[in-house]
């Protein structure tokens, strides 16, 4: 409050819809030259904020001062005017137009009163120099990766508004080296003077490149603090208001007892340019975490075995019997589960109850001629709601409304209700906040315990500690090696990963 | 990726110089420019029509107002020029400023009140044919010394041809309709709302304009193949060009213009406009053949196109895929 250095600062905002309070009295701040996350739980009131600094919103009671001056912002073309660009986690950029024509859309340089294609282009190229990015600029920003388009944004948004950038959750579909290349430019943009504000849910990446950090939890101002002076329990404390207790319980948990037979196995099994051929046996009450960096064969594995992918070489048995999982639907006959990834869009069907959501693979596994009844569908959904803490106001609400470790708990539902004896995870903590993460973790551990075999996808090496009672190694396509028992641990793991990498190069 | 999105363009350019290969193999004669200067004459009216089409396909949209607007803005002017004596010239400015008032109120109310424009233009294509047939139920001809004079304009093209002023008309449109697509930002702010809307909107682009501009223009254009066809038949009629957005529409498909919008060439509509004014000099040529085989192969033609470009739109999905594990 009264910083005299800031370049945009937010007095006192408070905003509420229909009687919720989402911000309360919030104070926010960035300076010249500064990287700023903010941080904050989903519905902490980050993207309101966001959105009041952006002209998205009016804020109820509160001032924005901008290079010293009240402004009154009223709408995201103002805020940009003003100098405050924003970049989403989902491009918003035009795929059909050149990057060029997204750079310049609107503002294209002129020649004889029509658009001049070749300055626009020329500037266009001399803008992304500047990022150390050489494309084509006149070919369609579809036919670049997401790290470009995110990269063309951040040079749009910089180019237009100049003095402050909104990052809100960037790195969400990037690879480890895309954020690094994406930290290296807003390092860059920092030496600059810009002022950035950084949202992320990863704590890693505020460590790496913020400055100062602020954390809002339900709408209230918790803190900021310089990035320096804020250990990283702290930080954790600061976003949950109270302290860790399942995930910083870290170490290995006890394999099954010696001697249970395993139930799934996979030999040799692979498909050319996929997943090279691998050996997995799972057996009831284990859990498989699978540790990998983005590509390196971890989502192809999960696909395979559920039948998406068809093997093009080994064998799978399930009980000592040879199966060959030729669909989903197979993998589902055989009590395999998989909870995708892209939960939006490959899990829920976002427009269908929580009701509906948790009844459809049992109902898809009795077939569509033994039709569940309404009331049968309303008693699993309920006792499912009940047993995982799906936090919903109705069985009958759209599954889209609920938070993203909500989603994520009724698809977990949806399988568990079909009694499946091996459940694959793929990534299931991705994008929800960190208390649900923690509920998520426990429930997994809770399920093992129950006897179920899982296999558990994650980039969070600490969160695979957590659950994992042997962990598998990927790297290019390949399953490297299992750490178990005491063998599990963050070093080891990144050292595996490292290692390999190593050699392979 | 580039080559990719303009294989549909390529393919109407193909499928073109196939289907004049097989003509002039053929009829021999179809290859001469009296058939070329026929084919632009009689098909003049669809393509400007289809130019406006291109505009409203390339924003996400679709007007279905087309033929109705064509045969209100006919029975207009030819009422205006054989009952109350209105020299032609003057009521051609005035069919057009209604037809593009018409076209723009329904950009308003597509843009204004967020309801789908293949209802509003649905509702403005029974509006436009109630009202045709308000004015006049009967066909009105119009004996104009004016409409005589211009129906003897035609420029000499080498082999004999003549391209009438209707015909070079439609080819200025295409012309027009080219440097607006590329050179001009509303151009650019077509293609981008037709790439997605809500982005267009928070890059900047000035939406309400533009979307009001694109449904004016298509009145507009579908006013001026009004008083093409009025130029070309002398008469103006309630009943006539029923059906022709659906053919603008064909038209637009098969010269490789995306359906939902943002990707296409004005120059792909020509080729398909093209293409079936082809088909039906063949049918004439043929003599045999019932006309109703245009209206086939443009199904066909059609259907193969749809299915041409969702190939295309799984094989970039595929390719984008790829790229992001590599």
């Amino acid at each position: 409050m009264g910083e005299t250095d800031a370049l945009l600062s937010a007095h006192d905002i408070s905003k509420s819809f229909f009687g919720f309070k989402a911000l309360e009295h919030v104070d926010f701040s960035v300076r010249r030259g500064e990287i700023h996350a903010l941080l904050g739980e989903n519905g902490a009131g980050k993207s309101t904020l966001i959105k009041v600094l952006t002209g998205v919103h009016r804020p109820d009671a509160g001032t924005i001062v901008l290079n010293g001056e009240p402004v009154d912002v009223r709408d995201p073309l103002h805020a940009q005017k003003l100098g405050v660009g924003t970049v989403y986690q989902e491009v918003n950029l035009l795929p059909n137009l050149s990057v060029a024509e997204n750079l310049y859309i609107g503002r294209q340089p002129k020649r004889f009163g029509l658009t001049h294609a070749g300055a626009m282009n020329r500037m266009a190229r001399a803008l992304l120099a500047q990022y150390d990015i050489d494309i084509d600029v006149k070919a369609p920003l579809a036919s670049f990766s997401v790290a470009v388009q995110q990269l063309v944004a951040i040079a749009r948004a910089v180019d237009m508004s100049g003095s402050v950038l909104i990052l809100d959750e960037p790195t969400a579909s990037l690879d480890r080296h895309e954020v690094q290349l994406l930290f290296s430019v807003m390092r860059k943009l920092r030496e600059r003077g810009l002022g950035i504000v950084f949202i992320t849910h990863f704590l890693d990446q505020v460590y790496a490149v913020a400055d100062r950090i602020t954390v809002l939890r339900n709408g209230r101002l918790v803190g900021t603090r310089d990035r320096a002076a804020l250990p990283r329990m702290e930080l954790v404390s600061m976003m949950l208001g109270r302290a860790l207790e399942a995930v910083t319980e870290h170490g290995h948990r006890a394999p099954p007892a010696a001697g249970t037979a395993p139930a799934i196995e996979f030999s040799a099994y692979g498909l050319s340019r996929s997943v090279a051929p691998f050996d997995l046996a799972i057996a009831p009450g284990e859990v498989v975490g699978i540790a990998g960096l983005l590509g390196s064969g971890r989502t192809e594995t999960a696909r395979l075995m559920f039948g998406i992918d068809h093997a093009d070489s080994g064998k799978a048995t399930v009980d000592g019997k040879a199966v060959r999982i030729t669909s989903p639907r197979e993998a589902v006959r055989l009590g395999f589960g998989l909870c995708p990834e892209d939960r939006k869009a490959d899990g829920i069907i976002g427009d269908l109850s929580v009701r509906e959501n948790i009844a459809l693979a049992l109902q898809a596994r009795r077939g569509w001629l033994k039709r569940m009844s309404s009331r049968e569908q309303a008693e699993l959904a309920d006792r499912f709601v009940k047993a995982l803490d799906i936090r919903t106001t109705d069985i009958e609400k759209p599954v889209k409304l609920l938070s993203g470790g909500n989603q994520q708990k009724v698809i977990l539902a949806r399988w568990l209700a079909t009694e499946p004896r091996l459940l694959i995870l793929d990534e299931p903590t991705r994008g929800i906040d960190v208390g649900a993460h923690a509920e998520i973790i426990q429930l997994i551990n809770r399920l093992c315990a129950e006897g179920l075999a899982l296999v558990v996808i994650s980039s969070e090496i600490e969160e695979i500690m957590a659950y994992s009672t042997r962990v598998r190694v990927l790297r290019d396509r390949e399953h490297i090696c299992d750490l178990t028992g005491a063998e599990i641990s963050t070093g080891t793991i990144m050292r595996t990963i490292a290692a390999s990498e190593g050699a392979g190069a | 990726m580039m080559s990719s999105r303009l294989t549909p363009f390529f393919a109407t350019l193909v499928i073109f110089a196939l289907a004049y290969a097989v003509c002039v193999f053929q009829f021999p004669n179809m290859a001469s420019t009296r058939v070329a200067g026929n084919l632009l004459t009689d098909n003049a009216f669809l393509g400007i029509a289809a130019v406006g089409m291109t505009f409203v396909i390339l924003s996400g949209g679709i007007d279905l107002s087309v033929g109705a607007v064509i045969a209100f803005t006919g029975v207009l002017i030819s009422v205006l020029v054989s009952w109350y004596g209105v020299h032609p010239l003057a009521a051609f400015a005035i069919a057009l400023a209604v037809s593009t008032a018409f076209g723009a109120a329904m950009g308003a109310a597509i843009h204004y009140l967020e309801v789908p424009a293949f209802i509003v233009t649905l509702a403005g294509m029974f509006l436009a044919r109630g009202m045709a047939f308000v004015i006049a139920t009967d066909s009105i001809p119009i004996n104009h010394a004016f409409y005589s004079a211009v129906q003897k304009m035609y420029v000499l093209m080498p082999g004999g041809g003549r391209l009438t002023l209707i015909g070079g008309l439609m080819l200025a449109v295409f012309a027009a309709g080219i440097v607006i697509a590329h050179y001009t930002r509303f151009g650019s702010y077509v293609y981008a709302i037709g790439g997605n809307r809500q982005s267009a909107e928070l890059m900047g682009v000035p939406v309400a304009r533009t979307t009001i501009g694109i449904y004016a223009l298509s009145g507009f254009l579908s006013g001026l193949a009004g008083v093409v066809f009025s130029l070309y038949t002398s008469a103006g009629y309630s009943l006539a060009t029923v059906g022709v957005e659906l053919d603008a529409i064909a038209a637009v498909v098969i010269g490789g213009t995306l359906l939902t919008g943002g990707v296409g060439l004005v120059a792909g509509t020509f080729f398909g406009v093209v293409i079936q004014g082809l088909i039906q000099t063949y049918i004439v040529f043929d003599g045999t053949l019932s006309s109703w085989w245009t209206k086939i192969v443009v199904g066909i033609l059609l259907f193969a196109f749809i299915a041409l470009q969702r190939l295309l739109v799984l094989a970039g999905d595929r390719g984008a895929a790829n790229r992001k594990t590599a």
